[in-house]
């Protein structure tokens, strides 16, 4: 970098006033829209998520006229709905010391000093209202005999603040927001748009020459066809970039291509190289592999990790001539246990999943490929009895059982980390605007509450904030500006030019008609990222990481072969697209990742570690959100800083030992 | 009407009329019983207990309008049956599976209509060889090879019948298969059933639809002593 | 995990290119196939091959591949989701065939989902009848505290087992009758289940069941087919109670 490009602090958007009370003041003084003047204006909303679903619904609600897109058949389907294990929130109905501050500071120390304090303070002070709605909507939350409310653990955490559904939380809180969407939808205030995905945002300049999010251009997935919409304002909560690693615990159609669009129209990339590694996944089986299943990070609290101490007992193992419970106690090493004695299990994602490659590097692992560790649950069934342990785990050990052919109840799990969840993203203010005017990003989309790492249980949490509390209030900041300016024609200029853009690229895709599918270029991706942008990076991987990526764009655009016809249903076409996107985001990772010369959460940098492993953070010259600027096709993009303030948290070294 | 408009009214009338017919079938079983007693402990004097029932459910007021309440029953249970037939063949669409039915799904309660069809021939054969002989017979005055009332001789007579025999074997076994399915299934219509209930419900089908079609068969065999 | 062995599968798929036009079976053969694949993975091999020979894929709807989303939706050998209980299409494994042996996939068939293309249907019916009334009428902001309503845990778990269907249609698709009841009575039980659904629960039951009958759904006949084949195990115990939630609302109409 020859200058230093630093963000003025007042495009952050943050109110005035103490950390605590930054929220309603926000909300005292922010500008309304009267109910008639929200009948006149159109909101977009992209995906339709806890983020998207949630804002959809409630901007419906409040008589704002909603159009909500999603590439599922149906709402219902987003990739929300696999979140398994629950949402956090500071209700401190269990009395052991919770408070929204406590949820503040596990978020942001989980965070590992990344993420911007006033968003995550506001992130926590919600987090009891999303609780209340989602019970008034029928989310049938687990519940004591007393029909309270039951809370559960998660990593990161020291109090019991996670409220759940069995292990299908993520489901039940989708539910919810897809039931008042529904009812919106039968208002008439939410249009709903399945089978459609957004190819790209319109810009129009207003009066002053700003350029503002009008609308989109998406292409329905059934027909083909490319179609217009024109609004107000664009919000995208398109979720994360997980799949840039091919196998990852995202669902298949999970793509980061909404995101890419707006980068290039000028919202700004966020800490890219922020990805979670799940600790808790079943591990790899073969090449034809098409995707990762997450077991819920609830297993740690009754299941114990562990791998042999003795390197033979791992080889023989490996070689499937003992099984993991012929291991006698005493030479098994509960690695978290001995490493973390304050939080053992209950570590955060990134410690554990990290833990678990550097046993299994060290030869520990527990399969054939040498590439797991043990999740035992022998203690807790001892200690609790199968029944207790059925009725809390229960579905999750059946999915292990489907999938794996192996009775968890009578074998220790094999567990190994896999990519899960993209804490990075696009760039928002305090309102969570992006960098473009009138164009909002939400959900695992943007980049703002979960810093370097997220704790569990906190996105369903972040995803209803913003959908649900957060963004219904700031859109009206933006809209009421906006009462005047009556609804856009899709005919415009700027919706012409932005779909020849869409047309010219697919029609170049179709053109290539090479030899490659677009699945084996994906995988090959994939392996770029994991081996060199993965969980442990290094400065000669990221710039080899680099190069490779740039070798595959030129692949792809040589090799790759797309079947069919661009104007009708085409899956192939639709995976390609992605897949370009996803390219530039594997790029958009790497640079990230080089220039951050600092280990810190999901970024582990092996030459920044402290003599026992452990992340070591450069706060001095890292703390900062790294946002990158797009600069044009083939072009270096511009980094970006937005210096990290903590008024309210003495930044500290992680510790979760004592 | 949501009895004829919804699809659970619908399935309501199946149920309701299904349920007063079944009671019907109880009711009827019972009183053919006084035949079997008859045979077993014949009176004195030669005349049958049967008789005075049967006379009893000539052609009183309250008797033809119970007839023609059950006529109501069947015919409604019928019409709904094919109506609701045809409703299901058209939700399930032109093109049929290619393999299908790998379901372990009870035989009778696939082939309801089947079972019922079957049911209201046998129907059409005990009408033609009781009902038409003594109720109508009555009411018509026709004479016939013995009295109107004379239920018993008529019994004994139509069961010396081998073919008639053969008919009502096939017809209790439709009667029975679809009592099976039938009483828990109106039960489950009508709301009645729950997930301890379901079970039990099943099983109480089994047993009452044994018990019916025992009672009948009781008397086919009774008819056959009497006829040696 | 279990041994890994290697089959050869011979498929007849379906193959229609739109709701309109005319479908058939197509035979295909796919070696080597590992049994720790799922389906899924045996059918993207098998897509790999057609597309490398320039054919055009089999599509087929799936997404998250971890049995939540709902979104797979295959008929194999006869029922729907394969056989295996308790799954969804995405969590069969080809563990459960043997070696040389036939399987068919065919798309659901019902009247209420049209094919789209090959195994895809479109099953926006289910969306219209949760548009009619699957949701409690509560603003966002305008609830009490979560501790102010007590609920009996037995209450809470019978409707979380209700609420855990994922809508993937398997009911519809097993039933003889094209029925969406179990689909319908999920959802009406999981509401009529607790203090917050019950306020609206006879006008949800009445608007539900009445858009289900008029998008043309089948009348049920308590085959069981649909309990049988419901990768989330929901019983028709919710039916029972959908039935009744409807007559009671009836008769107090």
């Amino acid at each position: 970098m020859a200058t230093e490009n630093i963000l003025a602090p007042e495009l952050s958007r943050i109110p005035e006033g103490k950390l605590a009370d930054k929220w309603t003041n926000y909300k005292a003084h922010q500008k309304l829209v009267n109910p008639a003047n929200k009948r006149k204006l159109d909101i977009i909303v992209v995906g339709s998520g806890l983020a998207g679903g949630a804002a959809a619904a409630t901007l419906g609600e409040l008589g704002f006229k909603v159009k909500c897109f999603c590439i599922q058949d149906s709402p219902r389907r987003a990739h929300s709905i696999a979140a398994q294990g629950g949402i956090n929130a500071a209700k401190n109905y269990q009395n052991d010391g919770d408070s929204v501050y406590r949820l503040f500071y596990d978020t942001i120390k989980g965070g590992d000093y990344r993420a911007r304090e006033a968003n995550v303070y506001r992130l926590a002070e919600v987090s009891n209202n999303i609780i209340d709605q989602c019970v008034a909507q029928g989310v049938p939350f687990a519940r004591e005999y007393g029909g309270t409310l039951a809370n559960r653990s998660f990593g990161g955490a020291q109090v019991s603040r996670t409220f759940y559904a069995k292990g299908q939380t993520g489901q039940q809180l989708l539910l919810g927001a897809y039931s008042s969407l529904n009812r919106q939808i039968q208002k008439g205030n939410v249009t709903m748009y399945a089978r459609r995905e957004m190819q790209d945002v319109v810009l129009i300049k207003d009066e002053k020459g700003v350029e503002r999010a009008r609308g989109i251009i998406v292409r329905n997935l059934v027909t083909g066809e490319l179609e217009r919409y024109s609004a107000h304002c664009v919000i995208i909560a398109t979720g994360g970039y997980g799949n840039a690693y091919f196998l990852s615990t995202n669902a298949m159609s999970c793509n980061g291509s909404a995101a890419i669009q707006i980068y290039h129209k000028g919202a700004m990339f966020a800490n890219p190289c922020y990805a979670q590694i799940h600790p808790t996944c079943i591990p790899v089986h073969g090449d034809i592999q098409s995707k990762l299943t997450l077991m819920s990070e609830s297993l740690r609290n009754d299941g114990r990790i562990w791998v042999p101490k003795k390197l033979e007992d791992a080889k023989r193992l490996q070689r499937g001539e003992i099984k993991g419970h012929q291991i006698p106690e005493e030479d098994r090493d509960y690695y978290l246990e001995r490493r973390y004695p304050a939080f053992g299990n209950l570590v955060p994602r990134d410690v554990a999943s990290r833990a678990a490659k550097e046993r299994c590097d060290k030869g520990y692992g527990v399969n054939s490929t040498g590439l797991a560790v043990f999740l035992d649950f022998d203690d807790a069934i001892k200690r609790l009895g199968k029944a207790a342990v059925a009725d809390k785990y229960g579905n999750l050990f059946q999915m292990y059982q489907k999938i794996t052919d192996d009775n968890p109840y009578e074998t220790p799990m094999m567990i190994y980390p896999a990519i899960h969840y993209t804490m990075g993203g696009i760039w928002v203010d305090y309102e969570l605007q992006t960098s473009v005017k009138g164009l909002f990003c939400a959900g695992e989309a943007n980049f703002s509450d979960h810093g370097a790492n997220r704790l569990g249980a906190s996105a369903l949490m972040q995803g209803l904030a913003d959908g649900y509390f957060v963004l219904p209030y700031t859109i009206q900041n933006y809209l009421a500006d906006q009462i005047q300016v009556p609804r856009f024609s899709t005919d415009l200029p700027e919706f012409d030019e932005a779909q020849k853009g869409v047309e010219a690229k697919i029609a170049k895709i179709m053109a290539v008609q090479g030899s490659r599918t677009v699945d084996s270029l994906h995988k090959e991706l994939g392996h770029i990222m994991w081996e060199h942008v993965g969980m442990g990076r290094t400065k000669a991987g990221l710039e080899e990481g680099l190069k490779l990526l740039a070798a595959l764009r030129e692949t792809f655009w040589k090799e790759v072969y797309v079947p069919g016809q661009a104007n009708s249903l085409n899956v192939e076409l639709d995976k390609a697209i992605r897949l370009l996107d996803f390219i530039e985001i594997g790029e958009l990772m790497a640079r990230d990742a080089l220039h951050r010369e600092e280990s810190c959460g999901g970024h582990f940098r092996e030459e920044h570690q402290t003599e026992e492993g452990e992340a070591k953070r450069d706060d001095e010259h890292f703390m900062y959100v790294g946002c990158w600027k797009y600069m044009g096709e083939g072009k270096e993009p511009e980094l970006w800083k937005e210096m990290l303030n903590y008024q309210e948290i003495k930044v500290q070294t992680r510790n979760y030992k004592n | 009407m949501w009895l004829a408009s919804s699809s659970i009214g619908r399935k309501v009338v199946m149920s309701v009329t299904g349920a007063s017919l079944v009671l019907f079938l109880t009711f009827h079983m019972l009183m053919n019983l006084v035949y079997v007693y008859d045979v077993a402990f014949p009176a004195a004097d030669g005349t049958h207990y049967y008789d005075k029932v049967c006379e009893f459910l000539g052609t009183n007021w309250y008797a033809l309008l119970g007839t023609a309440g059950l006529g109501v029953l069947v015919v409604f249970h019928l019409c709904y049956a094919f109506w609701l037939t045809v409703q299901n063949r058209k939700a399930r669409g032109n093109q049929r599976y290619a393999v299908s039915g790998k379901q372990p799904v009870h035989w009778a309660a696939k082939n309801m209509l089947v079972l019922g069809i079957i049911i209201l021939c046998g129907l059409f054969a005990h009408l033609a060889h009781f009902w038409a002989n003594m109720m109508y017979a009555e009411l018509a005055g026709v004479e016939g090879q013995y009295a109107p009332t004379a239920g018993f001789d008529w019994i004994t007579f139509q069961f010396s019948q081998p073919l008639n025999i053969a008919i009502y074997v096939v017809w209790f076994a439709a009667i029975w298969y679809h009592l099976t399915h039938g009483i828990w299934s109106s039960m489950q219509t009508l709301g009645l059933n729950g997930k301890q209930w379901l079970d039990r419900w099943i099983c109480i089908s089994y047993v009452w639809a044994t018990i019916i079609v025992l009672g009948f068969a009781a008397v086919v065999v009774a008819a056959l002593v009497q006829g040696m | 995990m279990g041994k890994e062995s290697f089959l050869n599968v011979n498929l007849k798929v379906w193959r229609q290119r739109g709701p309109k036009e005319k479908g058939e079976f197509k035979t295909y053969r796919v070696e080597h196939v590992s049994t720790e694949m799922s389906f899924f993975e045996m059918m993207d091999t098998l897509n790999e091959q057609l597309i490398n020979k320039h054919e055009e894929p089999i599509v087929f709807d799936h997404d998250c591949r971890e049995g939540i989303c709902g979104t797979c939706s295959l008929y194999i050998n006869g029922r729907p989701h394969g056989i295996d209980n308790a799954i969804t299409t995405c969590q069969l494994h080809m563990r459960k065939f043997t070696n040389e042996c036939t399987i068919t996939v065919e798309p659901w068939r019902s009247a209420g989902f049209p094919v789209i293309r090959d195994l895809m249907v479109d099953r926006s019916a289910f969306d219209k009848i949760q548009q009619a009334g699957g949701y409690t009428s509560i603003n966002c902001g305008a609830a009490q505290d979560a501790n102010a309503i007590l609920i009996s845990k037995v209450d809470a778990d019978e409707a979380m087992d209700s609420a855990s269907c994922i809508g993937c249609g398997a009911c519809v698709a097993a039933c003889k009758n094209g029925s969406a009841m179990l689909f319908v009575s999920a959802k009406v039980s999981q509401f009529a289940l607790l203090p917050q659904g019950r306020v609206e629960a006879a006008r949800r039951a009445k608007a539900m069941v009445a858009k289900m009958d008029e998008l043309g759904f089948g009348n049920c006949t308590n085959t069981r087919a649909c309990e049988m084949e419901c990768p989330k195990s929901v019983k028709i115990s919710n039916i029972a109670r959908l039935n009744r939630e409807f007559i009671k609302a009836k008769l107090a109409d």
